[in-house]
Formats: C-alpha cells, sequence, structure tokens
C-alpha cells in the first residue's frame, strides 16, 4: 500500500450538476473526520463501508460551511484501489469542487496523478494488467462504442477468452509432454492428426480474436478518411457538411485549400478523422505544391478514400489522375453538384472506372448535392458499412497494442508447431512451439508453470514404474 | 570433547550419492576433504532400483560428468545392461539408463573415495552440527570427538525419522538406531532449521531362480551400448538382459479386496508420495480402466539372484503381496527375499537455501541430496556436485558457481528446489527444462566442461581431450558449410546411389544435411570423383577424392554436427527464448533488498519473496503466489532504488512484458 493519500476531482471538468471529489490512501478518512461533519455527528471514520451519509463540509479553520454533501465511504480492501477512499459528492461548480480538494490537501492529501487511482488498483493486485489497460483505454476512449469495447475487456471478457485458449494449448502440450517424458508408458504413440486439429483449432481462435484487434484500433484511434478530387469540386463543402460546421474555407477560387485539413466525425460511435486533403493538380505556386505533397501522404496513411468528381463537369485529365488512385485503397465515389446540369453521369462515372478499376468489385457511387444537402446520409451510411461489416457492440474487441503484440506472438508459434506436426517432427520441436504458444497468451493472462503441465499429465495418465 | 587433530577445508556427512560427489568435488579442486559415514560398507549404496539415468536424469548424469563428477563413469564400469530412451524422438529428449550391478557400483565408489588425494574417509556417527556466531565450524562424533571444517555439507539422504510402513507394521528405520537420529534432528531444530515429511515406496524383490522367465518379453540391452562419461569411447563388458511382464484383473482384484490392510490406504501414513511414481494401490484405484499395468524385472547384479520388480511398489502387508506376485505372469512361483515397503522421513526444504546449497540460517553449513526433497540417485549426485564445488569455492574466498535454467538441468533442478515449495519427491522431468533443445545429453560436455575445469574439478588430461574434440566438431561444421556440390551428372548419379536427394543448384553438405531424412552418414558416404564438381568455398582448396576427411572422429563428434545442422533452424528459436530469459536473470535484486518494505506487494508475494529472496527479476517471477503484477511492482522500486543510489547502470526492462514463470 502506499503511504500518501491521493486526491482528485473525480467528475469531468465543466459546471455539472454534481461534482465528486474521490480521495483515497491511509489518511482518507481522518481527512473526512477534520472536514466532514455528518447530521449525526458520528465521525466519518466511524461510518460502515459501502454507506453514502448526508453532511456539511466544513473548513475547521473558521467554522464555515463549504457545501451540503452526501459522503461516500469504502473501507480497505473493498474499494478500487483497495485503499481506504472517501468520497464527497458536492454540488457542481469549479469553486465549490476547488475549495473541497484544497481542504482534503491541507489535511494530508496531494494531488493525484492523472490514472493514479487505477495505478493504485493495479499495483494492489485489484485489477489484472488486461483490465489496468482497459481502464486507461477508457479514460482516452472518445466514443461510445469504443467506452462500450474497453468496458467489455474491463469485466474481463478478453481475459475469459484467452484463459480458454490457454486452458486449450496448455491441455495439448501436456499431451505432448508426455509421449516425451514417459516413453515407457506406451504413450509414445502421439495422434499427430488430433494433435494438429486440436493446433489449428487454437490458431483459428487467435486468428479471430487477432481480427477484432484492426477493429479495435478502429474503435480507439479511429478511421482515416481521406477527400480527393480535382480543385473546386466541392471537397471543403463536403467536409462542412459531413461536420456540420464551417471548418474549412469554401470559394469558388480553384486551390483555396492550400493544406489538408482534418476534421473528426462521430459516425455511429465511430471516431472518423476526415482530411481534407489540397485539390491534387499540377501548380507552380510553391505554398500549393507543398499542400499537394502532402495530399499524397495522407493517402498512404488513409483506411478509406473519398473521391468527389464535379456532375457538372466532363470528366477530363485531372480527374482522371485521380479516379487511378482507386487501385490503391478501399474508395467511394462522390458525384457532386447533382444540383447543377449533368455533364458527367453516374453511368459515365461507371464506365469509366470498369476499365480503371482492378478490384472486380462494383464502385459504390453516390450523388450528392451541397447546395440542397442530398446525399450526405446515405455517403455516412456507406462509409460506415465500407469499414464494418459486423455488429462490434458484442464481440470482444483487442484494442490494445500490447495485447495485440502478444497474440501475434503465440500465433506465430502455434503456425509454427502445426508446420512442425505436418513434418512429423519429434514431440519436443512441437513443444518448444506449444509453449512459445503458451508464453504469449500468459503475457496477457499470466504464466502457465511446468508444474502445471505436469499436473495436467499425471491427472490424465497412468505413469511411473 | 576433544578436537580432532587436523582441521578441514570440507566435511561431508554421508557417503550416498550426493555426499561421494560432493567429497570428490571438495577434494579434486584442492581442499582438505573428510567424508564421515555410518559404514564405509555402504559407500555409494543403491538402496531402491538398480538403475542410473533414465529421461531426464542421464542429462543430469552427463552433466555431472561433464562437472568432473564421478557417477557417470561409475556406471560405465559396473553396467550390466545399456539402453538409450526415447530413440526415435530428437537428440534433445533422448536419454542413457543403465541398469548397475549393485555391489560392483559401491566396491567402485569406495575405491575411487579411497584412492582421492587430499580426502580423508571416517566411519562415525554425527550427533551434532557445531556451531560458533551462526556459522557452522564442525561436527561433533558420537564418540566426542569434533571435527572442525570452515565448511560442513550434510547429506543425510532418508536419515531424519524415517518410517517404514508394510501393511498394518510400522517400525523406525534409522540404519545406526534411532537415538542418533533423532539426535541430529534435534541439533538440526536447535539451528532453526525446518523439516517436513515426504513418503516414497519400494516393490518387493524376487529370488531369480522361481521367476520363469520364459512367460515374459525380452528387453534386451542396446546392441552398441554408449557410456555415460564423456572420456570412455565404448562400453566393453557383456550384458544381461531385462523381461517385461503384466498385472492382471486378478492381480487388482486381489489389491481392491485388501485396500484397507494397505498403509497408504488404511491412513497411517501422512506423508506425500510422488505421482510420477505412484504405489500399485494407486495406479489400481486410480485408474480402474486399466486391465494390465507394466512390470519391469530388473536384476540386480551379476552376482545375485536378487530381481526388482520395477512398478509394483506397495505398502500392502506381507500376505498380499505374496498373493499379488504370484498372480503375476512369470512368477506364479516365486519367493521374495524382500517385501515391498513405504518410508516416510523427514526433509529439510530447500527453500531455506540459497542457489549455492548453502543454509541461509547458518552460514558454512550446506546441504545437499535428498534431504532437499529429491528423490533420485542422479538428482542427489548433482546436488553433491554442486554443494562440494561451492564449500570449496567458499574456502578458496572465490565467486560461487550457480548455473542457470538456460545452462543445465543442474541448473532447473537447483533453481526448482530452492524456489518452490516441494509436495512430493523432487524428479527431474525434461518438461520441467523449458530450454530443452539446448540442454542435451550430446553437449553436456560443450555446456560445462570448460567451467568444471574453471573451478579445477575437471583435470587437465580431460579438458585436453574436451578442447580437442570441441576444435574437431568446430572444424567440420566449417567443413560441411563451406564445401559445395555441383548438380554435375556424375554427383547426381552419386547422389541417386547412395539415396540422397537430388540437388538442381550448387548445394553445401551443410544444405544437404539440413533435409529432412538424411544423415551424416549419407553424406560421409558422398564420393566425388570429379575435383571440378566440388570445391571448398572460403579457401578454394580442391576438395579430395573422397569428401569424407571426417576419417577418425569419434561418433559424438559426427553427432554433434549432425545435430547443430540438422536443427539449426529450431535451436535458433530456442536461443531467442533463452535470451529474453537471460534478460531477466541479468536484472540482479541486492542482496539487503528489503522485500517488506515493498508497498502494493499482495501479502503472500511479500512473503514468500522475504522468505526466498530471489536473486533477479527473473527467479523472482519463478516463485510461487508471485503474480506477473508484483512483479511489475518490484521493477518499479528496484527501478527507482537504482535512480537513488545511481550506484547501478542495470537496464531494468520494461515492466509490461514480464518474464515466463516457471514455478
Amino acid at each position: 500500500m502506499d503511504a500518501d493519500t491521493i486526491t482528485a476531482v473525480a467528475t469531468p471538468p465543466g459546471e455539472g450538476g454534481i461534482g465528486i471529489i474521490r480521495v483515497s490512501g491511509p489518511s482518507a478518512f481522518q481527512i473526512a473526520d477534520h472536514i466532514f461533519r455528518t447530521a449525526s455527528r458520528l465521525l466519518p471514520s466511524g461510518l460502515k463501508s459501502h454507506t453514502l451519509t448526508y453532511g456539511r463540509i466544513l473548513d475547521p479553520d473558521n467554522g464555515q460551511i463549504v457545501d451540503q454533501a452526501l459522503l461516500g465511504l469504502m473501507r480497505a480492501p473493498h474499494s478500487y484501489t483497495t485503499e481506504n477512499t472517501v468520497e464527497f459528492n458536492c454540488h457542481g461548480g469549479n469553486a465549490v469542487l476547488q475549495q473541497v480538494m484544497l481542504l482534503t490537501l491541507k489535511y494530508g492529501a496531494r494531488v493525484a496523478e492523472p490514472g493514479e487511482f487505477t495505478k493504485r488498483a493495479f499495483l494492489n493486485g485489484r485489477i489484472d494488467l488486461a483490465q489496468a489497460e482497459a481502464v486507461a483505454d477508457l479514460i482516452r476512449a472518445k466514443t461510445d462504442l469504443a467506452r462500450q469495447a474497453a468496458a467489455n475487456q474491463l469485466v474481463g471478457r478478453l481475459s475469459e477468452q484467452i484463459h480458454h485458449l490457454n486452458e486449450q494449448t496448455a491441455d495439448l502440450l501436456a499431451l505432448v509432454e508426455a509421449t516425451i517424458d514417459f516413453p515407457e508408458e506406451e504413450l509414445d504413440l502421439l495422434d499427430l492428426k488430433t494433435t494438429s486439429q486440436k493446433a489449428e483449432q487454437i490458431a483459428e481462435q487467435l486468428d479471430y480474436l487477432l481480427q477484432t484487434a484492426g477493429d479495435g484500433r478502429l474503435l480507439k484511434e479511429g478511421l482515416k478518411i481521406a477527400i480527393l478530387g480535382k480543385p473546386n469540386v466541392g471537397k471543403s463543402s463536403l467536409l462542412n457538411s459531413l461536420l456540420a460546421v464551417d471548418r474549412a474555407i469554401v470559394t469558388d477560387i480553384p486551390g483555396t485549400t492550400r493544406d489538408t485539413i482534418e476534421e473528426t466525425l462521430n459516425l455511429n460511435g465511430i471516431p472518423v478523422h476526415l482530411v481534407d486533403t489540397a485539390g491534387i493538380r499540377q501548380t507552380d505556386d510553391p505554398i500549393e505544391q507543398i499542400g499537394v505533397e502532402k495530399s499524397h501522404a495522407t493517402l498512404t496513411e488513409a483506411d478509406l478514400l473519398i473521391i468527389v468528381v464535379d456532375a457538372s463537369m466532363p470528366l477530363d485529365e485531372s480527374d482522371q489522375q485521380i479516379l487511378e488512385k482507386v487501385n490503391l485503397k478501399p474508395a467511394l465515389f462522390v458525384l457532386n453538384k447533382v444540383d447543377l446540369p449533368i455533364q458527367t453521369s453516374s453511368v459515365d462515372l461507371l464506365n469509366h472506372l470498369t476499365g480503371v478499376t482492378q478490384t472486380g468489385i462494383a464502385p459504390t457511387i453516390v450523388q450528392t448535392s451541397m447546395i440542397q444537402q442530398t446525399g450526405i446520409e446515405d455517403l455516412k451510411e456507406r462509409m460506415l458499412a465500407q469499414v464494418l461489416d459486423a455488429d462490434l457492440s458484442q464481440s470482444v474487441l483487442i484494442t490494445n497494442a500490447r495485447h495485440e503484440e502478444a497474440l501475434r506472438a503465440a500465433r506465430t508459434a502455434i503456425a509454427h508447431a502445426i508446420d512442425s506436426m505436418k513434418a512429423v517432427m519429434s514431440a519436443e520441436f512441437i513443444a518448444l512451439d506449444l509453449r512459445a504458444t503458451l508464453d504469449g497468451l500468459g503475457d496477457i493472462v499470466g504464466h502457465t508453470t511446468n508444474d502445471d503441465i505436469l499436473g495436467r499429465i499425471f491427472a490424465q495418465f497412468c505413469i511411473g514404474k | 570433547m576433544r578436537a580432532y587433530y587436523k582441521n578441514y577445508d570440507v566435511l561431508v556427512i554421508g557417503a550416498g550419492h550426493a555426499g561421494c560427489e560432493a567429497a570428490l568435488a571438495a577434494a579434486r579442486m584442492g581442499c582438505q576433504t573428510l567424508v564421515m559415514t555410518l559404514s564405509i560398507d555402504t559407500i555409494g549404496k543403491m538402496p531402491c532400483n538398480p538403475a542410473i539415468g533414465g529421461l531426464a536424469k542421464g542429462h543430469l548424469v552427463k552433466e555431472i560428468d561433464a562437472l568432473g563428477g564421478e557417477m557417470a563413469k561409475a556406471i560405465d564400469e559396473t553396467g550390466i545392461q545399456f539402453r538409450q530412451l526415447n530413440t526415435k524422438k530428437g537428440p534433445a529428449v533422448r536419454s542413457s539408463r543403465a541398469q548397475a550391478d549393485k555391489k560392483a557400483y559401491q566396491l567402485y565408489m569406495k575405491q575411487v573415495l579411497e584412492n582421492q588425494d587430499g580426502l580423508d574417509i571416517k566411519e562415525g556417527l554425527v550427533e551434532e552440527l557445531l556451531t560458533d556466531h551462526g556459522k557452522c565450524i564442525g561436527v561433533l562424533s558420537r564418540t566426542r570427538t569434533a571435527y572442525l571444517a570452515q565448511t560442513v555439507i550434510l547429506t543425510a539422504g532418508t536419515f531424519l525419522r524415517g518410517t517404514i510402513h508394510i501393511g498394518d507394521v510400522s517400525y523406525s528405520a534409522g540404519r545406526a538406531g534411532e537415538s542418533s537420529a533423532e539426535r541430529l534432528s534435534k541439533s538440526f531444530l536447535d539451528l532453526g532449521l525446518e523439516v517436513s515429511r515426504l513418503k516414497t515406496g519400494t516393490p518387493p524383490r524376487v529370488n531369480a531362480r522361481t521367476v520363469d522367465f520364459n512367460l515374459m518379453e525380452d528387453q534386451p540391452g542396446d546392441e552398441n551400448p554408449r557410456p555415460f562419461s564423456f572420456s570412455n569411447n565404448r562400453i566393453t563388458q557383456s550384458q544381461i538382459p531385462c523381461y517385461i511382464t503384466y498385472t492382471n484383473p486378478k492381480t487388482h482384484q486381489i489389491i481392491r479386496d485388501n485396500l484397507m490392510r494397505s498403509a497408504m490406504y488404511s491412513g497411517r501414513i501422512k506423508g506425500v508420495g510422488p505421482r510420477y511414481c505412484p504405489s500399485i494401490e494407486d495406479k489400481v484405484v486410480r485408474f480402474s480402466e486399466k486391465n494390465e499395468h507394466r512390470i519391469f524385472v530388473e536384476p540386480e547384479g551379476r552376482d545375485t539372484q536378487e530381481i526388482y520388480l520395477n512398478g509394483i511398489s506397495a505398502s500392502l502387508p506381507e500376505d498380499v503381496q505374496m498373493d499379488m506376485v504370484a498372480s503375476i505372469r512369470g512368477l506364479e512361483n516365486a519367493e521374495i527375499m524382500r517385501f515391498g515397503y513405504a518410508v516416510e522421513y523427514d526433509f529439510a526444504p530447500a527453500t531455506q537455501l540459497y542457489p549455492t546449497l548453502e543454509t541461509k540460517k547458518v552460514e558454512n553449513l550446506f546441504f545437499a541430496g535428498q534431504l532437499n526433497g529429491t528423490t533420485g540417485y542422479e538428482e542427489a549426485g548433482a546436488q553433491g556436485l554442486m554443494a562440494g564445488i561451492n564449500a570449496g569455492l567458499k574456502v578458496k574466498n572465490q565467486d560461487s558457481l550457480i548455473l542457470d535454467r538456460s545452462q543445465a538441468y543442474i541448473g532447473v533442478l537447483i533453481d526448482d528446489l530452492v524456489t518452490k515449495d516441494i509436495r512430493e519427491p523432487y524428479r527431474m522431468f525434461t518438461s520441467r527444462a523449458e530450454h530443452r533443445l539446448q540442454l542435451r545429453e550430446d553437449n553436456a560436455d560443450l555446456r560445462l566442461t570448460e567451467t568444471g575445469y574453471r573451478v579445477r574439478t575437471i583435470s587437465t588430461a580431460d579438458y585436453q581431450r574436451f578442447l580437442a574434440k570441441k576444435q574437431q566438431i568446430e572444424a567440420e561444421l566449417e567443413r560441411l558449410s563451406n564445401t559445395k556440390i555441383k548438380p554435375s551428372p556424375e554427383t547426381l548419379d552419386q547422389l541417386q546411389k547412395i539415396g540422397l536427394p537430388s540437388i538442381k543448384m550448387p548445394t553445401t553438405l551443410a544444405e544437404l544435411l539440413k533435409r529432412p531424412n538424411i544423415s551424416y552418414q549419407q553424406i560421409q558416404g558422398l564420393e566425388i570423383q570429379d575435383l571440378a564438381d566440388s570445391y571448398i568455398l572460403r579457401s578454394c582448396q580442391p576438395v579430395p577424392a573422397k569428401i569424407r576427411d571426417g576419417v577418425g572422429h569419434i561418433r559424438t563428434v559426427e553427432e554433434q554436427v549432425e545435430i547443430q545442422i540438422k536443427y539449426a533452424g529450431y535451436i535458433a528459436r530456442q536461443d531467442l527464448q533463452i535470451e529474453r530469459f537471460k534478460k531477466f536473470e541479468a536484472v540482479r535484486i541486492p542482496n539487503d533488498f528489503d522485500f517488506l518494505s515493498v508497498h502494493g506487494l499482495k501479502t503472500e508475494a511479500q512473503k514468500k519473496l522475504a522468505q526466498i529472496r530471489p536473486l533477479s527479476i527473473g527467479h523472482a517471477s519463478r516463485v510461487p503466489g508471485v503474480s506477473p503484477a508484483d512483479i511489475s511492482i518490484l521493477m518499479v522500486w528496484l527501478k527507482n532504488r537504482t535512480k537513488s543510489s545511481d550506484s547501478s547502470s542495470t537496464e531494468i526492462p520494461a515492466p509490461a512484458k514480464v518474464p515466463a514463470g516457471s514455478n
């Protein structure tokens, strides 16, 4: 346990209905005794754990009442940090909260560092590493779906799944090990077919989990979408419509957007970073030139491209150049300015694209008008559909880079083990990589010991002379 | 009380397998050494099964040999049947095993001890450990003579409060009478050392004259028996066969009917027996679906009729044992010479020891062997050797020798013993070694002999022989990697003739050997007549008419080359794991580190760490009850400490990656 007591405002900054000051550590109760008066005159330190008690916060120096408040009290080890913890539920308002916090500081607490409550919960063994990391994700998460994924991890769904995989791998290893250490027990007929089937199943489950890592990252870090198009096709207006705010300067002079503009949009709970690129065109203007180069860089980072074409103009060489980018990334096509007389129809565009695309997938074309504000919702839906094909809110997602790395290591190792089985290698070579698989999983949920493997062998086989 | 006229550097109590190796190692290092034994006639005695080696145990014997111990040489000299186990598997898990002529083995050991310079042997009974200011300074014998020594190694085996159980009969089994053993036990407890209780068992032994071997399967020795010791090239003595028979439903019925008369099942025995060596009662109860259990019928020597029935250790009453044995094929008329029994004994949990095997409580006092909760002659010998070496190094004021888990099975053994709680007698298995692919029997000398020479347990002659072999291996590896053959018609013809796959491009012999199902022998059979067809890469020398210039290599050199080339990919992966392991072993925890002052550790972890006092973060991660989170906390504290003292520049790895523990 830490020797010092920490304090912080636990509610988000701003003028809320209520505000909470949380204090955790060995002197949390004494601090409450100093500054909180219950209606019943009982000292807070004498209160039952997990109770809310009405009372007043006052400054003992001058007896002045700071606020009327509820005191929540949790005794060690039954609190989030496993330490004695009190929470002052005050009326919102920065001034009050500041004053209460100053009082807690005065009576022995220090200001908590960011994430320190969670750090203590982890260091005191209250939550495991996977859970601690989920909390960190939770704090950082920008959108609802991301919060849900982090929350799932927090309640241990990820741990549960990996524990399950760990069990399967440990049993498999025990089977293999038994044939090595007990050759005289007539177990030395390792059924490689069944064994490799089991290993394949483990590999599949790892693949499934790893697949979600992409989605998990998406949820946390968001999706990057680059808006491409020759100058003045309405990229900036499109961005503004998607965001429904005036962010980019919109004029009808080509090349107005000289730099890339990035905005974050909440698309059904997924953060989407929209990047409006400077028009890609040959230019001598050195400043605009920088913008063009930046656009190319954006292109390589993007998860999805939105390629905008002006419906009121015939397709020209600049359009051609841009349309060729279609093969680089998944792309959506926007035929803009459909309110004007049509020079390029979606059939024209489609015909043109059939010559260009190599993927063989029919391109998605959305018709929009920024003037009439049509097609925007359609575009949003298709953007989302393009990236996500499943309902993410119910699945277990890998949102953490360390977990992903550990699972990848396990996946590589089990692939090696399967190779060894197929090559009919001797059992100890198979065991080498099954152990590495277990180590990878163990990095997330704790390690399987040699004794555990031996225990499994003795439980399953009659061994010994 | 009077003091013996000599002062010793190292005093070893007990001359079993641990005691012999300890005494020999210390004496060979140049220490004035005394070994005290209850009876000189029982030096190197094998009280249980008449065999040395076996899975993972063979590895230990080879390592003992590579470090200058005696066990391998003794069994090479006195073995009556030699077998390689797991020959169908890869090289890392092949193990050597040999049946021993028990009496011959003892006699051999006794002679080696008698002829060792710097080693005195004394028959006598030790009653008390003498200490001065918390340090052990010698022992007191029953005849009231004090033997003084700078270091004392206790290898008391199962002598502390041994109790034998046969059915409903139990009796005390201190071979020299219980009062004396009791006194040593008391001296032990007076020093604050703890003991706990274990059990093990033995099977009945029968007279060969009354056994019908014709009704059993033969189990002959290997055609080309291979020696244990790196200093022996071949085994020359004749071998005698062992036999195999089986229990049957009738046997099992007899056991089931009399289960409540078994000492184990009637609740008389409180110690914990080994799961890997269950009694026949256990096998019948726990695996009731099996209709038979195998019995290895093993002779105890050339000059005796006694036969050891390996596989039916029992604590049943004598009449039930007779019925049980008579129900078994080939043993219908067998006359039991010694009945099987279960034995309970005290052991000293080795968590009281440093990895040097010195006790934490009493300086200069070392424990080794079965006393530390192990089972097996090999496990005992390995500890004896290491205790002998570390006592010797301490006397010489040199750094102690601790082998880590990636260096040797001995390292795995001792690390496990001093770190974990033993709940059953500890036996070595290859699955206990994480770095098994590198801890092979065949390379034990390459792993350890230089270390043995450094501490002077390896003689100069043995070391020279080792260097020559090592050089041959390196030269041959280089030759194979640098000799390329071209796909000329003659060469392809040659390859086909000796059953090697064809090649399309110029290929080195090493690359060829790497392919599946190709042996070194086949490569050696390659005779390229046209010199232009092959060439040596680096030196560009023409290759001799016959590519094999490995003539005269001993078999072990060829084998080593083959293994190193053939399994290079796997070995490289193993090496990566070893690297990761070493990184955490390298983060040292200072000797005076106060684990109790680390806030945030689970109370259980804190207590265990304070008790074990691990030497490194890696070591700490193997302590039972210590979680990855505890290790993260420990790392944070060590980092802070390093920062504040700024005396060490040890790089502490990021806490997120916690070492794979093995507790």
